[in-house]
């Protein structure tokens, strides 16, 4: 039987607890990739050639941190990253410590995301915020946040749906959470209803994101 | 008063070094408004950015009311510019902040006590006709009304100069004349001094007080709009009068013609004293008028009008004799005799 509701309704409290550990794991990396990644993101972008805060030196070695990290498979990257697990959470089993590899991964990506937001505002507004007098943290904080603001929103979407991947692969190796619960069973045990049940679950916390975010990215876009 | 002293401006590029603005020097006087022309490329878009440093110039020094802006950085260029306003070819307005807000931008950049911020929009908005638009986004107003927004925002710290960068160029022929009109109306009332560029002769004709011509990064004739205007001197300003005045006659019409063809300019009161009438009753010679035109510049007449005069050679001499003694200036075409 491919599908089996009874089973599947015994599973319920372990699924419903593997989901909550994603939530948890995708919460805290999010959380972290923003409040790091945002001013990152910004860094990057006005320290570019011809920007207010022109700066090679800067740009350059965050450019080379961040394209590092990204360049390492998140996999080997969860790995690599124990020691550090280990010092921050005293342990590398559970969400909690899988959302430290986590943040590290989506702490680049997010920031590559908001400096090519920042990028696709018009040269000529910044231009113009410059000729006004305006000093470089107000350019920041009342031009170029509120202009990419769209952007970000969808960056912030784009994001979750790729710790949503990432977290299912952390649980693999210990994270817990439904990547854990999609191994344990429908792997090692060939149990197709959980295999499904997940799947589901996933397709569905996907579509969910994804639709919420350009809902928010178009209500909020004035232009 | 604003001096723009042997101004260079060179753009490195990979492969070679490109002379935007070639040694300028131009002194525009305090209240004047003041208009560059040039087709792109001339360099007049690096030079007005280089009047409030958006660019660096290479070489020279931009003098404003006495202070070397080349001199200044960071914080003290930033409080310089609050005192130069500018507004753009594609306004760039912030698009996710209301016009409000925009304006709002500008007085915060001075540090305007938050108190006094909203009473001073409504008075810019005021100035400029848009009182009414005051919580609307700029994706929801017409071309002309952005612009306005625009000079509101440029105008907010009470700027001593308003640099606009082909800033009528986006908008169709009414509502360009509606922005001139009312960068006209800012400067008689506020005393800014203007300094514009712009490749459509129109505009400096309806506003301009003096003007120059740029090619290559250079200044090649400058003057009074007038006088340029009735006298060019340079190929390439005459190119650009021509756009506005334009005195081509067709081939068809020349073939026809029996006598010399004369081109006769009237400045000012000369315009109208009825010296052609008077010309042809003294003399023998018959008059056809082939085209003409007055044009008011600075609310002076300047007429031009070209006449085939059809008689004996010598009367015809004696009568451009003539004209030239009540004040014209005459200028032979075609010679069909």
């Amino acid at each position: 039987m491919l599908f089996d509701f009874a089973h599947f309704v015994s599973m319920l409290p372990d699924i419903w607890k593997a989901f909550g550990e994603t939530v948890l794991m995708i919460g805290i990396a999010l959380t972290v990739s923003i409040v790091i990644g945002l001013p990152l993101g910004i860094i990057l972008f006005v320290t570019d050639k011809g920007l207010f805060w022109e700066n090679r030196f800067v740009k350059g070695i965050l450019s080379f941190i961040v394209n590092m990290i990204r360049s390492i498979p998140f996999i080997i990257l969860l790995v690599v990253l124990f020691p550090l697990t280990n010092l921050i959470v005293k342990t590398t089993i559970g969400p909690v410590a899988a959302s430290v590899s986590l943040s590290i991964a989506a702490i680049p990506f997010f920031a590559r995301l908001v400096e090519n937001a920042l990028r696709e505002i018009d040269k000529g507004v910044i231009e113009a915020s410059i000729a006004v007098g305006a000093k470089p943290w107000m350019i920041i904080k009342d031009v170029l946040l509120p202009e990419a603001k769209s952007s970000v929103i969808q960056a912030v979407t784009l994001t979750i749906i790729s710790l949503v991947a990432y977290s299912a692969m952390a649980g693999t190796i210990g994270g817990g959470g439904i990547g854990d619960l999609a191994i344990r069973f429908g792997y090692y045990r060939y149990d197709n209803t959980i295999m499904i049940a997940t799947v589901v679950i996933l397709i569905v916390i996907v579509q969910v994101i994804q639709q919420v975010g350009d809902l928010i990215a178009k209500a909020i876009d004035k232009r | 008063m604003l001096h723009i002293q042997n101004v260079t401006k060179v753009y490195q590029t990979k492969k070679k070094k490109v002379v935007g603005v070639d040694h300028v020097s131009l002194t525009i006087e305090k209240g004047e408004v003041f208009g560059i022309v040039g087709y792109s490329g001339a360099g007049k878009s690096s030079l007005l950015r280089c009047i409030n440093l958006l660019e660096r110039p290479t070489s020279g020094n931009i003098l404003v009311d006495g202070t070397d802006l080349t001199k200044l950085k960071g914080e003290n260029l930033r409080r310089a510019r609050l005192k130069i306003g500018m507004i753009f070819q594609h306004f760039y307005l912030i698009s996710q902040k209301t016009v409000g807000e925009n304006i709002e931008f500008a007085l915060k950049a001075a540090e305007m006590p938050s108190n006094r911020i909203q009473a001073r929009v409504k008075e810019l908005l005021a100035m400029v006709g848009l009182e009414e638009k005051i919580d609307v986004y700029p994706a929801q107003l017409s071309g002309g009304q952005k612009q306005r927004v625009g000079i509101a925002r440029a105008l907010a710290n009470n700027p001593s100069i308003l640099l606009c960068d082909e800033a009528t160029s986006a908008l169709d022929p009414k509502t360009t004349l509606s922005i001139l009109h009312l960068l006209k109306k800012i400067n008689r009332e506020l005393d800014i001094t203007i300094v514009l560029i712009t490749h459509e002769m129109n505009v400096v004709k309806e506003i301009c007080d003096r003007m120059c011509v740029m090619q290559d990064g250079k200044v090649i004739e400058e003057g009074s709009v007038y006088d340029i205007f009735a006298n060019p001197q340079e190929l390439l300003t005459n190119e650009f009068i021509s756009s506005v005045v334009s005195f081509n006659i067709p081939e068809v019409v020349l073939k026809e013609v029996k006598g010399q063809v004369v081109k006769i300019l009237f400045k000012g009161k000369v315009a109208g004293q009825g010296i052609i009438s008077d010309t042809i009753q003294q003399f023998n010679v018959q008059g056809n008028f082939l085209h003409g035109t007055i044009e008011y510049i600075q609310e002076q007449a300047l007429g031009i009008f070209i006449m085939e005069l059809i008689g004996q050679t010598e009367d015809i001499h004696k009568a451009i004799a003539y004209i030239e003694t009540r004040g014209a200036h005459v200028e032979v075409l075609h010679n069909a005799i």
